[in-house]
């Protein structure tokens, strides 16, 4: 498909510009102005919105496709949240508004929503207070080491170390070491659950906290989660659980009363925020009560007259991770989901999420390795080992399965798991949906001994087959006025350059 | 998987080749082969001293990426510059074209801490 | 009863038979008796309609219809009715990242063309595909430039946002980074103390373009000054500025951020925003983020690619290059699908009558007796002016009026308690700017 930079015809426009009602003509001296216009296309509204459109029709979405990718818990996004983030009421609202004296009476009812989904949020994990300020999961998770930080600041403590579980997602270890600590990494039992002997043998006085996924980033609910907690605590370390399988124990436990500190949530995953094509995401973070005093500035409190506002006096407070409170517009979405399901809907969430992994995993184990064979939570992990000893590996049935209008599992992670095949299906799939995958998956193991060559050719039925992924990372090409003249980035070739490289 | 006899080698999968002072060094057929197609190396600067061990030199590929260490102490004289344009040179010749740098050598008799071509070959089928 | 649930009591009884379990509870049966929760006293659910009333009737206690003088980086434009549309197609918005580029071309496709209207908008060699915002990208723009040099000082400019500065210090209060700060002279950056500060263990210089008392500045020699001691300058910059203004990367600037809220993306109260990113090509893969590649695939078919993975922390784990693990990728898409409807005139003429709204109002307000304008530096639809009185205090007595007047500028600067920052954008009439000016005087000759 041609980029939309190649339907470029000098002279054409797909918005008009407000003629000006100003009588100025207003200029800013030369040696300020740009000496070369920017590039942007010139193309007519009907081509922008036809270029984009096809574009789209090149996605498989959960809108169009079943979407069982494992830990990212693909389900429905229900259309009236978002319709309720593009009210003018709420998306015509500047951030400074609350700031201006007197400001917070200007934006009530955004307080409001900040406010009450934290009333909601605590009640649900078992937290005593959460910032809604990070951005996304990732951004939360560095939001929350953050705090750890500042509570062993605040006391003395000289801590080195985060322990994460060998089967964590790469942002764990990725965060401590970005918040400045050194990961310690424990593995993982035959029976897919953190080894203790392991854990016990690495923890010391130096450790300052244990991130973990619970349930696991294998689906399997970590039994000892309270012996685990009782080990880092007793040498004040603190417990972050990462918020990602969240879906699974909706009603079922919360992580605040099974001993974690500190946890965020990916509202993208559990409140079904829409993942849009990778982002933006919110990634609220709760906390108990011994490290309420660092959570990030500003605080949505509620005041004795009942009015909302804003509370900056916080003096130990870690700071601003965000400009302003958070991504509103997709906490507005999750805050909407909550209000309509309810205590009742969200248990239901949670069972049908559980029921539904646990009947993919028996109709699947029987043609596929199952590594931990025992009740998974909201999704299974399985293995094309005996499928890849044919030839046939789990990229190559992910790529099948593309052909077949199935977006694959997650095959990426967990690296525990060799050839892993990672399916979540979410509660909001049917069983019909659920037993055409299943019928594909026994035609896929079919396949695997009848005709193995026939899958390096998927997916034949798309856009593209595979990409050459070495060439774009050998010849780098990621803007095309770059690739198409050379001349066009004017950026000169500074001392600077010669004396690093 | 080729294990050259006259170089020494690391954990890590560096080889080391020794001629007089100066110590040549790439990354073995088994590295290279569990990294798959090398996308991009990133080389040592000449002139730096580096101590046994020290990771000098990081490698990626599609999938992977790989910190490299250097197996000896000493002074980096020469780095393999073919490698920023061509690093596929690591995957089609990883003992030959796609050496990584020279090491002038400080210290010699640091390279008992390596293993011979036997000891790396016996370690290699412990890893299966 | 949960709309969003299929499974009908019948076929909860069949799946729960081939499970093998007796029940959904039993399917918990991991979770010890002292798991469960202590108390889970939620609110009962509501219909779909009672929620949306319930929403919009919060919305109306948000004084949303003001007319917005306020900008502070955050800026009133217009959003051409396209974008919203195209957003909202479901197969963008419900598709996630794209780790199997096959059934992600759309996406993918999409992202490219974005990262190459940044650059030729910027006038740098390459992008990434968002970050979350303005305020973090800058932060990671000052971690990469520490990756790059091997330093560890940072040299801010008071001109830089005192939000993002904030933000900054936060960020980095466990690690071994030292900041300074210069006050800005005359509204622009102060070469001689940036120069005095610069030594052998500085990083970057950052800076802000139009900084944020709307100061427009060309920083070539504060860069020429920085490079010759191997140190790295990042530059913040508004995008719909540079329809007009000097780019980064004429001026040779080495990391360029912003926030990219004006290309398409409404306020929604501090977000969702759109961070981004360029820098020289020599530093791509020092840089944070998803980036998207072009390639081809086995029938040579153009294709599009997440590429540089190797630098992410799914795979570099502890020494990943940054924590984060996607983009901003629906931000993009608008932002992509704004730059594609303006095009190359429209994207002149729309800073042209930036340029031209704020100028008018600067000169209505200059007319106001005991209201000053700062002109010591050029600016671009952003500008400072002194009041007779407490600008918070007229601020407040504005909004009364139905306007958000500007910025007060007390309460990041002590001193400046009788400056505002006024902002005016394409939305604001010349009836909007007259009004304005009317409600100022009258304001001000009260108090």
């Amino acid at each position: 498909m041609k980029l939309i930079f190649e339907e470029s015809q000098p002279g054409r426009q797909g918005f008009q510009v407000p003629k000006s009602d100003v009588p100025i003509s207003a200029s800013v001296p030369a040696k300020y102005r740009r000496k070369v216009d920017a590039q942007w296309p010139e193309v007519s509204e009907l081509e922008v919105v036809r270029h984009f459109t096809k574009l789209s029709q090149r996605n498989f979405s959960i809108d169009t496709q079943f979407y069982p990718l494992g830990s990212c818990t693909m389900k429905y996004n229900p259309r009236f949240t978002e319709s309720l983030a593009s009210l003018p009421t709420f998306a015509n609202l500047h951030p400074i508004l609350p700031q201006l004296p007197d400001g917070e009476q200007l934006v009530q009812g955004a307080l409001q929503v900040i406010y009450e989904m934290e009333q909601l949020l605590c009640e649900m994990t078992g937290m005593d207070a959460y910032t809604m300020q990070p951005l996304a999961g990732a951004h939360g998770e560095l939001t929350g080491v953050m705090m750890i930080a500042a509570y062993h600041q605040a006391k003395g403590n000289k801590k080195k170390y985060i322990i994460v579980p060998d089967s964590a997602h790469g942002t764990n270890p990725a965060t401590a070491a970005i918040a400045g600590y050194e990961t310690i990494s424990i593995p993982s039992t035959p029976q897919g659950l953190m080894d203790l002997n392991q854990l016990k043998s690495k923890i010391n006085g130096d450790v300052a906290g244990l991130m973990m996924t619970c349930p696991n980033t294998v689906g399997i609910f970590e039994t000892e989660i309270d012996k685990i907690a009782q080990m880092i605590h007793d040498v004040d370390g603190l417990m972050y659980y990462d918020g990602a399988n969240l879906n699974a124990v909706l009603g079922r436990c919360r992580p605040g009363d099974v001993g974690f500190d500190v946890m965020h949530i990916n509202t993208h995953k559990t409140f079904t925020t829409p993942h849009g094509g990778g982002g933006p995401g919110a990634g609220p973070v709760g906390v108990r009560k011994n490290l309420i005093p660092y959570l990030p500035i500003s605080r949505v409190v509620k005041k004795s007259d009942g009015a909302f506002g804003l509370d900056y006096n916080y003096p130990h407070s870690i700071g601003y991770v965000a400009s302003f409170y958070g991504n509103f517009g997709i906490l507005l979405r999750a805050y909407a989901y909550i209000l309509m399901l309810g205590k009742e809907g969200l248990v239901q969430t949670t069972n049908h999420a559980v029921l539904n992994a646990n009947y993919m995993m028996h109709r699947l184990k029987e043609l596929y390795e199952l590594p931990y064979d025992r009740v998974c939570m909201h999704e299974c992990v399985l293995s094309a080992s005996r499928q890849a000893a044919r030839g046939v590996h789990a990229l190559d049935i992910a790529k099948y399965l593309i052909d077949q209008g199935i977006h694959p599992p997650t095959i990426y992670f967990p690296l525990t798991v060799k050839e892993a095949l990672m399916i979540e299906p979410t509660e909001t799939e049917s069983k019909k949906a659920m037993d055409q995958f299943i019928d594909v998956m026994i035609q896929v193991d079919r396949l695997s001994q009848e005709n193995p060559e026939m899958f390096s050719k998927c997916p034949q039925t798309m856009p593209i087959s595979r990409p050459d992924e070495v060439r774009a990372a050998r010849d780098l090409d990621t803007n095309y006025f770059l690739q198409n003249s050379k001349a066009s980035a004017s950026a000169k070739k500074s001392h600077l350059i010669q004396s690093l490289v | 998987m080729e294990v050259l006899d006259h170089y020494l080698y690391t954990k890590e999968h560096e080889w080391v080749s020794i001629e007089d002072s100066i110590a040549t060094i790439g990354i073995t057929d088994f590295a290279q082969s569990a990294l798959g197609d090398v996308t991009f190396i990133e080389l040592p600067e000449v002139g730096a001293e580096v101590e046994q061990f020290e990771q000098f030199a990081s490698i990626e590929s599609v999938k992977a990426a790989s910190d490299i260490y250097c197996p000896l102490s000493g002074t980096i004289v020469e780095v393999n510059t073919k490698l920023e344009e061509n690093p596929e040179l690591i995957n089609k010749s990883c003992y030959h074209k796609g050496w990584i740098a020279k090491v002038e050598m400080s210290s010699p008799d640091e390279h008992s801490k390596l293993m011979t071509a036997e000891e790396y070959q016996n370690y290699l089928e412990s890893l299966q | 009863m949960n709309p969003y649930i299929a499974n009908t009591s019948s076929e909860v009884d069949e799946m729960l038979s081939v499970v093998g379990a007796k029940s959904i509870d039993d399917l918990f049966r991991d979770l010890k008796p002292e798991h469960r929760p202590r108390s889970f006293d939620l609110p009962v659910g509501k219909s779909e309609q009672e929620v949306v009333d319930f929403i919009r009737d919060l919305g109306k206690k948000n004084a949303s219809d003001l007319k917005l003088f306020i900008g502070a980086g955050y800026y009133d434009h217009y959003i051409p009715t396209a974008v919203d549309a195209l957003a909202s197609r479901g197969e963008f918005f419900t598709a996630y990242t794209p780790y199997q580029p096959e059934c992600s071309q759309g996406t993918l496709q999409a992202l490219y063309q974005f990262q190459s209207c940044l650059c030729t908008l910027t006038g740098m060699e390459v992008a990434n595909a968002s970050l979350y915002d303005g305020g973090t990208a800058l932060y990671e723009a000052a971690m990469m430039a520490i990756r790059i040099t091997g330093r560890n000082r940072i040299i801010m400019d008071g001109g830089v946002s005192p939000i993002y500065r904030k933000m900054l210090r936060s960020y980095t209060s466990n690690l071994h980074i030292e900041f300074a700060e210069t006050p800005v002279v005359h509204g622009q950056a102060d070469r001689r103390q940036i120069a005095d500060l610069l030594n052998d263990q500085t990083a970057a210089v950052i800076l802000q373009n139009p900084n944020f008392f709307g100061a427009i500045d060309d920083h070539s020699d504060i860069i020429e000054t920085a490079h010759q001691k191997g140190i790295l300058v990042i530059e913040s910059v508004y995008p719909i500025s540079l329809g007009i203004l000097k780019t980064p990367g004429e001026m040779g600037v080495d990391i360029v951020t912003g926030e990219g809220q004006s290309l398409g993306l409404p306020l929604n109260f501090g977000g969702p925003y759109l961070g981004f990113m360029a820098t020289r090509k020599e530093f791509i893969r020092k840089m944070p983020g998803r980036i998207v590649g072009q390639t081809v695939d086995a029938e040579g078919r153009r294709s599009f690619v997440n590429t540089l993975q190797a630098r992410e922390q799914h795979i570099r784990r502890e020494k990943a290059t940054s924590n984060i693990c996607t983009n901003v990728s629906l931000c993009a898409l608008r932002a992509v699908i704004f730059m594609s409807l303006l095009g190359k005139e429209g994207l002149k003429q729309l800073a042209q009558l930036n340029l031209d709204k704020a100028e008018f109002t600067r000169q209505t307000l200059e007319k106001i007796k005991g209201i000053t304008v700062k002109r010591s530096s050029p600016t671009f639809n952003e500008f400072a002016v002194c009041l007779p009185c407490d600008a918070s205090k007229v601020v407040g007595e504005m909004v009364k009026k139905g306007f958000a007047a500007g910025f007060p500028l007390g309460r990041y600067y002590p001193g400046m308690e009788n400056y505002m920052i006024v902002a005016v954008t394409e939305k604001r009439t010349k009836e909007d700017i007259l009004n304005f000016a009317q409600a100022l005087k009258e304001v001000c000759n009260s108090g």
